[in-house]
């Protein structure tokens, strides 16, 4: 490929923290040409978002820090310039698309750069109605940010960097809140940008897979603070440079890889659709699959929880949830899924008794939910927030987990002896005597989980377990649900997760506009397109490799979940 | 329930630019607070009755707030007199005894006058507060505020902490949820002193939350060049019209009736008894 100009140099560049004893950065030497896609992973801790940061400017005017090396922004170096300065060629978008979403409308959002630049009103006008048309926001201009979808707030982000024609485009994991579906519109939305703005565009990501749905020129891998791989996502899919760096692989890519399948550059593996598979390697998938029958898991019966006809809405609101029925059963592990508002963490919250005024039937072994308080309801189904931060309220470990036991009146020996036995369960026995600020995010997770577990209820529901987690991490917390729900407890969680959805929740029930359209095993539903289309679902790449081979989709990703199953255990 | 409620209505004072409405509240309150003038209080009152007409809201729609403002006139007028029945003798110097109720608790002319010039400065204010904030765009209030001379760090500190309230207020639902579900009552079934030591707990987590996103918040503003520059110019700014200039000038005159009165008079207070 012809390469532009160089409009980001670093030159063994190290950077550390000054709250740090060690680096975060070391040795880095990157070039990122003008009009490149470049797309950089890594596991968490790798130093992606210090490298972010560096990109941006907020390293170091806002970080501070000591730098060795040299890096240069547009050709100069970046410390000798300001924040200010660096923006007006890199735009950044960060993750949250809450907190970059800075004006009360999405007019004044987008405008928000240009106020600050003290650009007349007139103009102002002008460039932001240009930059909302390229994305496609035009029509809610005077949308608030609580109106918006999660998808519409990024679109207001792009835009919101859109109007200082910047030469980069930094999007610091874009697709970390969005469902499925909206996830591969943004791909597709930051490709067109960049098509017809020429901007240079870099993407910090874990989802590889996702990220890859449009064609990224380079690929660079971090680990540890160091660059590990720099090269085209060919070369990096022909490797097996992701497994040894924590991260997901593309799913395609690991069932190849099970069948035997050799996979070189020349094949095009950066994408499902690119892949050229030979006869053999397609022969070699098929007897894959036929190597051992595809057994599909048991469905339990013993039903638990009994939901019939539930109606509910807010107040003045059109119904969130619109007749559900459902019967979840004994020792299930099963995943809620559907776009942002389409009733499944309401249903989460009803079940709960958090929301109180709905209409139906709610039993749980025959009692009714619907004449219980949220405390008397919280000893048979507990509910765990995404963030574990917002449940935390005490500052050690102990009084958190013991906090649900306490306001129930337990002896102080039995509250020792139940606290105890659960954080052996959850792995923080060897914690106990830590305050919670020093834990991490996912020992953190696990103390909420345990001050949940540690009232015994026969049901807990968590909202996005995984959320913003990579592969290790995401590992760690799944094996340790699956665990729980192998001690007897049934679980019940709300995702937009695909994988977690396929690699865990034997079943899986979609929502679409506060209905249940499906409930099945996850590996049908993802290889359904009627089901995923309608629920801003995406189907699993699997599906597609399926097709390519001549396999019945939905049998061939059950072989796989049950041979990767075997595989990981 | 909203305690700042903008309404989206066609009306002249809707048209008004924020900035001469803000003017000419600021003008407004002072004055009427400053001066004993019954008279012109009375004209005050008369005058935002009409302003509130003007505006096409209704007070029904402004509920919380002006519940809020009654509630705290009525104490504020019940205090002044359970403190100092005689105010009024001391102020205007003469004392006309009316009756007496019980003891220290005398009902003179004067501190009859007196009460009613507080209620009366109440009356006058509340209904421009209410047509200030049912009639001004909250995203055209930090662009009003620093058009009036307001440092715009603080004016958009200000319009920040507006469009992050329901976002708090639907964490702090979340949370206090979560918290009854391990236990923790937060219903009238627990005494005053039980609730008001659990919400304590609550408001750990919230502002644990709220220091990690202002973190995010910030360096997303100076990403986007947020206070790079001494001013800056606000995308929901309108141009003054004749009606501005004219609501500038009905604050203007108000202060300046207000401080000519006080030096002709010599006084605050405007007094009968004499």
């Amino acid at each position: 490929m012809e390469r532009g100009e160089p409009i980001i140099e670093f030159r063994d560049f190290s950077f550390q923290y000054n709250a740090q004893m060690e680096p975060t950065l070391y040795n880095i030497d990157l070039t990122i040409y003008k009009g490149e896609k470049v797309l950089i992973a890594g596991p968490s801790g790798c130093g992606k978002s210090t490298l972010v940061n560096c990109i941006n400017g907020l390293i170091p005017f806002s970080y501070k820090g000591e730098i060795k090396g040299s890096l240069k922004i547009n050709g100069e170096e970046s410390s000798s310039q300001s924040i200010s300065r660096i923006s007006n060629t890199v735009g950044t978008v960060l993750q949250d698309s809450d907190a970059q979403f800075i004006g009360m409308t999405v007019l004044e959002d987008i405008a928000f750069a240009l106020e600050n630049e003290c650009v007349v009103k007139e103009d102002m006008l002008e460039r932001v109605h240009r930059a909302a048309q390229i994305v496609d926001i035009s029509d809610h201009l005077e949308y608030a940010p609580t109106d918006l979808s999660g998808g519409q707030k990024q679109r207001t982000g792009i835009a919101g960097i859109l109007v200082d024609d910047v030469e980069v485009m930094l999007f610091d994991e874009p697709l970390a809140n969005l469902d499925p579906a909206t996830g591969k519109t943004a791909m597709e939305l930051i490709d067109e940008v960049s098509a017809g703005t020429g901007a240079t565009v870099i993407v910090v990501e874990h989802r590889i897979e996702d990220v890859l749905h449009i064609d990224m020129d380079r690929i660079i891998l971090m680990e540890d603070g160091r660059i590990v791989f720099d090269g085209t996502p060919d070369a990096l899919l022909s490797s097996n440079l992701l497994i040894e760096g924590g991260i997901r692989e593309p799913l395609y890519i690991t069932a190849l890889k099970y069948a035997g399948v050799e996979i070189t550059e020349d094949k095009l593996p950066h994408s499902i659709r690119s892949i050229n598979l030979t006869y053999e390697d397609k022969d070699l998938v098929r007897m894959w699959h036929e190597s051992t029958p595809t057994v599909r898991p048991a469905p339990k019966t013993d039903t638990i929880l009994d939901i019939k006809n539930l109606e509910f809405a807010y107040e003045d609101r059109e119904p969130t949830l619109k007749g559900v029925d459902l019967e979840v059963h004994r020792g299930e592990l099963m995943s809620i899924v559907g776009r942002n508002g389409a009733g499944k963490s309401t249903i989460a919250k009803v079940i709960c008794r958090f929301e109180k005024d709905c209409t139906g039937s709610m039993e749980l072994m025959g009692e009714d939910l619907k004449t219980l308080s949220i405390k008397e309801c919280a000893d048979r189904v507990g509910y765990v927030m995404q963030n574990p931060n917002q449940m935390i309220s005490k500052t050690l470990i102990f009084d958190e987990i013991a906090l649900g036991l306490r306001m129930r009146g337990f002896s102080e020996d039995a509250i020792q002896e139940k606290v105890e036995s659960v954080m052996k369960i959850c792995g923080l026995y060897e914690f106990r005597k830590w305050p919670i600020s020093a834990l991490s995010y996912g020992q953190k997770k696990r103390v909420t989980i345990a001050s949940i577990l540690v009232l015994d209820p026969d049901i807990i529901i968590l909202d996005e377990p995984t959320a913003g987690q990579d592969f290790r991490h995401y590992t760690d917390i799944m094996e340790f649900l699956r665990d729980i729900n192998s001690r007897g407890i049934t679980i019940i969680m709300i995702t937009h997760d695909m994988h977690l959805m396929l690699e865990y929740a034997e079943r899986a029930l979609v929502f679409t506009d506060g209905r249940i359209i499906a409930d099945d095993t996850s590996a049908a539903i993802l290889t359904n397109p009627a089901i995923t289309e309608k629920a801003s679902l995406k189907e699993t790449s699997l599906y597609h490799l399926a097709l390519m081979c001549g396999i019945e989709p939905s049998e061939f990703v059950q072989h796989f979940i049950n041979y990767d199953r075997e595989v990981r255990s | 329930m909203k305690l700042l409620n903008y309404i989206e209505r066609k009306s002249p004072v809707h048209s008004l630019n924020g900035a001469s409405k803000l003017f000419c509240l600021l003008m407004w309150i002072c004055s009427t607070m400053i001066t004993f003038n019954t008279p012109f209080l009375l004209g005050a009152t008369i005058l935002g009755a009409v302003a509130f007409k003007l505006s096409r809201l209704k007070l029904s729609e402004q509920k919380g707030l002006l519940y809020f403002l009654l509630c705290f006139m009525l104490l504020n007028a019940l205090l002044i007199y359970i403190f100092n029945p005689e105010r009024g003798v001391e102020l205007y110097g003469t004392r006309n005894l009316l009756f007496t109720i019980w003891g220290r608790f005398t009902i003179t002319k004067e501190q009859l006058l007196y009460q009613f010039n507080v209620i009366l400065k109440y009356l006058s204010t509340i209904p421009i507060i209410l047509v200030f904030i049912g009639s001004t765009q909250p995203s055209e209030l930090a662009a009003s505020m620093n058009r009036i001379g307001i440092p715009y760090s603080f004016s958009y500190s200000f319009a920040l902490a507006l469009r992050y309230i329901p976002d708090t207020v639907a964490s702090f639902i979340d949370i206090s949820r979560c918290q009854q579900a391990r236990g923790i009552e937060m219903s009238n079934k627990e005494s005053i002193l039980k609730r008001v030591k659990a919400a304590a707990a609550l408001v750990l987590p919230l502002i644990l939350g709220s220091v990690e996103q202002i973190e995010v918040i910030t360096n997303a503003m100076e990403l986007r060049k947020f206070g790079t520059q001494k001013r800056r110019t606000w995308i929901m700014s309108r141009p003054f019209r004749a009606g501005d200039y004219l609501t500038i000038v009905i604050g203007i005159g108000m202060m300046a009736f207000v401080i000519a009165y006080n030096v002709i008079n010599g006084s605050r207070f405007w007094n009968p008894f004499i």
